[in-house]
């Protein structure tokens, strides 16, 4: 809402206060101030001159030299290149001296040989911006009123010597669509009393009963419908000072008629329409649309209406769509001379539904659907009807034809002063809350010790409780004025979850291992959920019912997807090495069509590509590959103390020779995770290098996770290592050799690991030399040879039982 | 034989002056002090000395082979120190080369707001609750006092999945399962990180998806100067315990009286500190409390909501929203430090 503080000392004494400390102490008490917009955009000087003569020039077809009076005594003579201009005007007039916006200085001149001691100027030339200028003054100069004063500085004329306060209205503030309601606002936070415009209507000529019927079908939607009747109106301009404060506050004028019904609205928070009567027929109704029914709207627009839809019709027929627009046919013209005036309070949310149905909105919509004050709906129409006749020349018939249900009533709302301080942690006296209530023009009277009894406005729809009087009380009061406490009352531990710690720890761990952490969107486009379906096999993906893209129409089932669109914006900015991780959540919906929440899993994914020890001197770069994500993989289970297997596997979406699954030790039949190459073609499809990807639900990982460091003794006697390289089959897993290993070692082994695996010239080309560590130990003794040296034959024997092995020698 | 023990010493003497390396040095004293050298060879005529001559002349051998010794140790030692410089030398490194890079990762700048945030209020006694990102429109907007058709929610337009569920527009209905999960019990201190969607076209300063912190406290007696003093040690510990904060008063459906809090900030390259809106909070709506199983004149309550996006901005300087979802390796990199 744009607020004309010229407009603004109508209602409520500014004097002593600039619009900057007003914008400030507005702002402070809970309405923001965006901007304070200057009219004035640089213009001094400028008079208001009459042109007494116009000649062509001699020299140039499209110039004239005028003669112009500004009331100095001394005619000017002024040459101007407008084509409107003529003899007989008023117009202003830049006399030498005078400034124009942009620094423009006038100065004597001549022009083509003739002298011009000034300058006849244009609105746009004078800084008013054309979008808001009425059609007939958007070109050639600016024609004034003929009964304008000569020599009038122009800016007191338009008005240009004014502050805009741009009001940013929450949505419970709407009493300030209005400069009555920013009056009051203003006033409460000055201290200061509010004037309201006189409204002393004289009703002449016939009953408007007679002119116009009124009848409400449809009740709930409608609580009040009026209508007077305004005969014999004159379609011209409305006056200057009219056209001003329009333009202040971002409407353009058009006819007496249209910006008188907007300036109410303006002034009083109460949407207008204004029908041609004798277009609009006498019967005025107020119903659901039928099924079918069309209405061409003022815009020109036809419209196909539906039952959810409120009309107001003429002798039954559409006529406007109520709260929205006005229908083309009824519209105000030229030729118009009587007129129905209508001011009604519609629903709210009927009115929002309607223009949203309809994506139409206008200034009468967006005060509708904020609730309009039920006590505007008659002030407004007598004050509109007031205006019609001073200014359209209309005459108000008797009486207004209407129909309403209920009674307006002003809420009454008990409130505790200790409530209020113990709410707020204040010390307020009850005669302070008392000037505050005073201030707002709320009425209050004593009801018991300690409460009172409030009564609020119609206009102020959003007090309804208590707490809200508080709001007022404190806003008032000043929220500088609370003071800073802590909270008083036992202590409570704070602390990490489970969950949140192991997230904690795992985050840790891959950034200590050089990842990077990601944050992906969730939003994905459908394809991206065909992939990747180890965790999301038998489930729907979730679609938005309205995407703002197809790329981001779906929650993501995977992480995987995502991860390698990071990839791939990296690797088109040649950052080819990368080390991702991201934690974040993936959405299963266990039916097609979506009803309830879908299950929302914890995943943690990770991404390598590129190479290893890039850039380093001395140490030899290579590829990643499957081992360095499974090193992470394990730091990670480490990390959380978690024993994981390992399985061979081709989940979707990976290289069939190189991922695998994961199983917690503690669950072996459920699978908690993937990793592996990406499968060749998606790397052709994601158009990246070799790639290497994870994903782990962490949900399933959270229960047996131990964070806890488990410590153990010190060996006091030392091991004994021995090695063994065993020629075996190409395809045989070395866990299948561990796990026979560990079988057959006996109590004494301690670990077994592979330290090397041999494939080529020395060995057949289906064969492979894999080489083990042994550790023994005894944790009471130090260990014999022979004692060795049985578990290690036994270990030989097994593994040329088992596998065909042959000892290496 | 005295002549000839002194003329051996001259002579060595004058050999060593000139001797240029260790392998010549070698070389003399196998032919003065060998097993086979000369002074060996002079001695061996020490038989046909006299019982006089013998200690004296013995004695004389003695200093001649010490004189001759002492001579070569200080050359062996100029040699030995020669070579140590030498190897030195060679073995001299390039110091401005670079370091074998150690692996260090990087936790995300949001992450890394929400972690900061998260430890102040475990400091404070305040444990993090989470929630489902798609939620109910009752746990995101009506239970929050925001019924169908209300006004304010033209302020968050949302990303629907059918008529009753939505990507959640705030983490205020994690809010409202804590309460109903604590059904009436206090105190109720919880923050609520998580990311929240709106429908926003993306620009710099705007994302459709987005991060955000809520805080609720639920117990007796809680007033709006105990919001005021929790934001006021919150915003310290976050920009600096200079950091100062203003209450403005404001509007959200879900408390009342509401307020806008702006805290001082310095930006890049300003001489003052000026005011910047950072969060926006109230005293928890008597209707939400309600709602949610608390009775408004038992209970009372405050609840806090902090943009993470516009706080990593303001602390790291971040001028654009859309870097922190583009995961660009060289933006992400910058935040490995502890």
């Amino acid at each position: 809402m744009k607020v004309s503080t010229q407009w603004l000392s109508e209602y409520v004494n500014i004097d002593g206060v600039t619009p900057e400390e007003l914008a400030e102490k507005i702002t402070r008490s809970g309405i923001e101030i965006d901007e304070i917009e200057q009219r004035n955009q640089g213009v001094t000087g400028v008079v208001v001159g009459y042109v007494k003569h116009k000649e062509k020039h001699p020299d140039a077809d499209k110039l004239n030299v005028c003669t112009v009076d500004v009331g100095s005594g001394e005619d000017l003579q002024i040459v101007c290149g407008a084509k409107n201009v003529d003899a007989g005007q008023k117009v202003p007039v830049a006399v030498v001296g005078a400034v124009l916006p942009g620094n423009f200085k006038i100065k004597n001149a001549k022009l083509r040989g003739v002298a011009s001691q000034g300058m006849i100027c244009s609105a746009s030339e004078l800084g008013m911006n054309d979008k808001l200028l009425p059609k007939d003054q958007q070109e050639g100069i600016l024609v004034l009123p003929e009964n304008t004063e000569l020599g009038l500085p122009i800016t007191q004329v338009l008005g240009l010597d004014d502050s805009v306060l741009e009001f940013d209205l929450t949505p419970n503030r709407s009493d300030c669509l209005s400069m009555i309601g920013a009056a009051y606002e203003t006033a409460a936070i000055l201290g200061r009393d509010v004037k309201l415009p006189a409204i002393d209507l004289i009703e002449a000529g016939g009953s408007a009963s007679e002119k116009a019927t009124v009848t409400i079908e449809n009740g709930d939607l409608c609580s009040h419908y009026a209508i007077r009747y305004i005969s014999g109106v004159k379609i011209g301009p409305s006056p200057q000072w009219m056209q001003n404060r329009l333009m202040a506050a971002g409407v353009r004028p058009t006819n007496n008629v249209v910006d008188i019904t907007n300036y109410v609205m303006l002034e009083c928070g109460q949407p207008l329409h204004a029908f041609d009567a004798d277009k609009l027929g006498k019967d005025i109704g107020v119903r659901s649309a039928r099924e079918g029914e069309v209405l061409t709207t003022l815009d020109g627009q036809e419209r196909k209406l539906d039952p959810s839809m409120l009309l107001i019709t003429g002798n039954d027929r559409p006529a406007a769509l109520a709260g929205v627009m006005g229908g083309l046919e009824t519209e105000v013209t030229e030729s118009t001379v009587n007129i129905a005036l209508e001011s009604a309070k519609f629903s709210g949310s009927s009115v929002r539904k309607t223009s949203r149905k309809l994506g139409l909105r206008s200034e009468a919509s967006l005060r509708f659907e904020k609730e309009v004050d039920p006590s505007a709906v008659i002030a407004a129409l007598d004050r509109a009807a007031l205006l019609l006749a001073r200014h359209a020349s209309g005459s108000v018939a008797h009486g207004i034809v209407e129909q309403r249900s209920g009674q307006i009533q002003e809420k009454r709302i008990s409130l505790s002063l200790s409530k209020l301080n113990a709410y707020l942690g204040t010390d307020i006296s009850m005669l302070e809350v008392k000037a505050i209530f005073a201030r707002l023009n709320f009425k209050c009277a004593d009801s018991a010790q300690d409460i009172i009894e409030v009564q609020v406005p119609t206009r102020r729809g959003d007090i309804t409780r208590d707490v809200d009087l508080i709001e007022e009380a404190a806003r008032i009061h000043g929220y500088d004025n609370i003071p800073t406490t802590v909270i008083e009352g036992p202590t409570t531990p704070g602390a990490y979850t489970k969950s949140q710690a192991v997230r904690y720890s795992v985050r840790r761990t891959l950034t200590h291992g050089g990842f990077h952490e990601a944050i992906t969107y969730s939003f994905t486009r459908p394809e991206n959920t065909q992939r990747f379906t180890a965790f999301s096999a038998g489930t729907h993906a979730v679609p938005l019912a309205m995407p703002m893209s197809e790329d981001r129409s779906v929650l993501r089932t995977s992480l995987v997807p995502l991860l390698l669109e990071s990839a791939q914006y990296n690797r088109n900015r040649k950052n080819a090495n990368l080390s991702f991780f991201e934690i974040g959540k993936v959405f299963h919906a266990s039916e097609q069509k979506v009803t309830v929440q879908p299950v929302e899993l914890t995943m943690l994914g990770l991404l390598l590509t590129g190479n290893r020890a890039d850039g380093t001197v001395g140490a030899a770069s290579r590829k990643v590959d499957f081992f360095d994500l499974k090193g992470a993989v394990e730091a990670v289970l480490d990390e959380l103390g978690l024993q994981a297997e390992f399985r061979a596997d081709a989940p979707d979406g990976f290289h069939p020779g190189r991922s695998a699954s994961l199983y917690l030790t503690s669950a072996p039949s459920k699978r908690i995770g993937v990793l592996g190459q990406l499968h060749p073609q998606l790397q052709r499809d994601y158009d990246l290098d070799d790639t290497y990807a994870a994903e782990i639900c962490l949900d399933e990982l959270y229960a047996s996770a131990t964070p806890e460091i488990e410590y153990r003794d010190l060996p006091r006697y030392p091991s004994a290592q021995r090695d063994i390289a065993v020629v075996v089959d190409l395809t045989l897993e070395a866990g299948k050799l561990i796990e026979v290993v560990r079988q057959s070692a006996g109590e004494l082994l301690e670990d077994v690991s592979v330290f090397d695996v041999y494939t080529g010239d020395r060995v057949a080309s289906d064969k492979k030399s894999v080489a083990l560590a042994l550790t023994y130990r005894h944790a009471e003794r130090t260990l014999t040879d022979e004692e060795v040296a049985a578990s290690q034959q036994n270990v030989v024997t097994q593994l040329e039982q088992t596998f065909a092995a042959e000892l290496r020698k | 034989m005295r002549e000839r023990l002194e003329q051996l010493k001259a002579e060595a003497l004058e050999h060593l002056k000139s001797v240029a390396d260790a392998k010549q040095l070698d070389e003399l004293r196998v032919k003065y002090q060998g097993k086979k050298g000369k002074l060996t060879e002079i001695l061996r005529g020490m038989g046909g000395l006299s019982a006089e001559e013998r200690p004296v002349i013995g004695q004389l051998a003695n200093d001649v082979r010490d004189a001759i010794d002492s001579a070569i140790g200080a050359h062996n030692e100029r040699f030995e120190r020669e070579e140590t410089e030498r190897r030195l030398a060679s073995e001299t490194i390039d110091v401005t080369l670079p370091g074998r890079k150690m692996p260090r990762g990087a936790v995300h700048p949001l992450t890394r707001v929400i972690e900061e945030i998260e430890q102040i209020f475990i400091g404070m006694g305040y444990r993090i609750a989470e929630g489902p990102e798609v939620e109910t429109d009752y746990h995101n907007f009506e239970a929050l006092n925001l019924p169908k058709d209300h006004p304010a929610r033209d302020m968050q337009d949302s990303f629907y999945i059918t008529e009753d569920l939505l990507m959640r527009t705030q983490t205020s209905p994690v809010q409202v399962r804590t309460m109903e999960a604590m059904s009436g019990e206090v105190p109720v201190k919880v923050i609520c990180p998580g990311k929240v969607y709106r429908r926003d076209d993306d620009d710099a300063t705007h994302s459709f998806q987005f991060n955000q912190i809520e805080g609720l406290v639920i117990g007796k007696n809680i007033r709006m100067s105990d919001l005021k003093g929790t934001l006021l040690h919150f915003m310290q510990e976050l920009f600096g315990s200079d950091t100062q904060i203003r209450m403005r008063p404001s509007f959200f459906p879900f408390t009342e009286p509401s307020a806008e809090v702006d805290v001082t900030y310095k930006k890049k390259g300003a001489t003052e500190a000026g005011w910047l809106e950072v969060l926006g909070c109230g005293m928890v709506h008597p209707r939400v409390l309600e709602m949610s199983g608390y009775d408004p004149e038992k209970y009372s309550g405050f609840a806090f909501g902090i943009g993470v996006e516009r706080i990593a901005m303001l602390k790291y300087g971040v001028d654009d929203i859309r870097h922190f979802y583009n995961n660009d390796e060289r933006f992400l990199e910058q935040f490995a430090r502890q």
